[in-house]
């Protein structure tokens, strides 16, 4: 499996994000916010950081890059596409997913190790996990506060959407715990906290991300 | 010179966490008689040429697009000076 990971202007995880490709044993492909070629990826991860400086609103301008054109239409045709943390803001700037990402409740930047529970194990990214499996990875964001109007979450949790709630503590002020959501096809996901640290028991909390990155769709289609 | 000015404003359902610190901060500074603060973004464009009613339906366009998230977030067109 070829997973592609975008590098955008400010992207810092991206080198993470390829390494967590490779850990979960598969091919990692360094894509270019400038291109207008996926080089023919069986799926894209828009990884974290802080493309064009968080300018404007996080993800606003990276929504825009020439290579986005390419993961929009990719991703109509059901491409898996992953965004994490900025990656996630990314997504719901490029209307891929529902929803906005505003400043964390309490207004400081937040770093710590999260549990969280896998609400749906049915998406492209997350049928490595069990439904309601508890997994800890690394969470760190200063406007990761998931927010939509009160139809969207409805219609959300009524399709099984929610792909990961943040429990013990919400760190972020996000409606209903939200951690991540999917569209409605189950292939565009987005997630706050940062799977790609949490692959390797050597660094990281854990190996509790890892499942994110090993192509579980390919199993789960079959 | 005349300006377009685009204001950008969190809608008024969607928690302001910036506008409820300065709120805070007031009353510790003496200042009272605050009950809510919203904070947002100003945009100011200069523009070539005249601003025609086609051109203000273009800034339109503009914030739709970019300045303004319209998810989350309101925005309202005018001229100034």
């Amino acid at each position: 499996m070829r997973i592609g990971v975008v590098t955008f202007p400010g992207t810092l995880d991206d080198i993470d994000a390829q390494r967590a490709v490779r850990a979960g044993g598969n091919e990692a492909v360094a894509l270019w916010h400038g291109d207008h070629d996926l080089q023919g990826v069986d799926a894209v991860i828009l990884p974290g950081g802080f493309s064009y400086g968080d300018y404007l609103r996080c993800g606003a301008i990276s929504r825009f890059a020439p290579i986005m054109a390419e993961v929009v239409e990719a991703a109509g045709k059901g491409m898996p596409v992953l965004g994490i943390c900025n990656g996630f803001q990314i997504l719901v700037e490029a209307h891929l997913l529902p929803g906005g990402l505003l400043l964390n409740d309490h207004l400081r930047f937040i770093c710590r190790d999260q549990r969280l529970r896998v609400e749906n194990a049915s998406t492209a990214w997350t049928s490595a996990y069990e439904q309601g499996q508890e997994i800890v990875i690394p969470l760190k964001n200063g406007e990761g506060q998931y927010a939509a109007d009160a139809e969207t979450i409805a219609r959300l949790e009524g399709e099984g959407r929610v792909v990961a709630r943040y429990l013990e503590v919400n760190p972020n002020g996000s409606v209903n715990d939200i951690a991540g959501i999917t569209n409605e096809r189950g292939n565009v996901v987005g997630l706050m906290p940062h799977p790609e640290h949490a692959t390797e028991a050597l660094t990281g909390a854990g190996t509790d991300g890892l499942g994110f990155f090993t192509g579980s769709w390919v199993s789960a289609s079959a | 010179m005349p300006v377009v000015v685009v204001d950008v404003m969190p809608k008024p359902e969607i928690l302001d966490p910036q506008g409820k610190a300065v709120l805070g901060a007031l009353p510790r500074l003496g200042f009272e008689g605050v009950s809510g603060v919203r904070q947002g973004k100003r945009f100011e464009l200069r523009i070539d040429g005249e601003i025609t009613p086609a051109v203000l339906a273009e800034v339109e366009k503009m914030a739709e697009s970019l300045l303004a998230n319209t998810v989350i977030e309101n925005f309202t067109v005018r001229v100034e000076g």
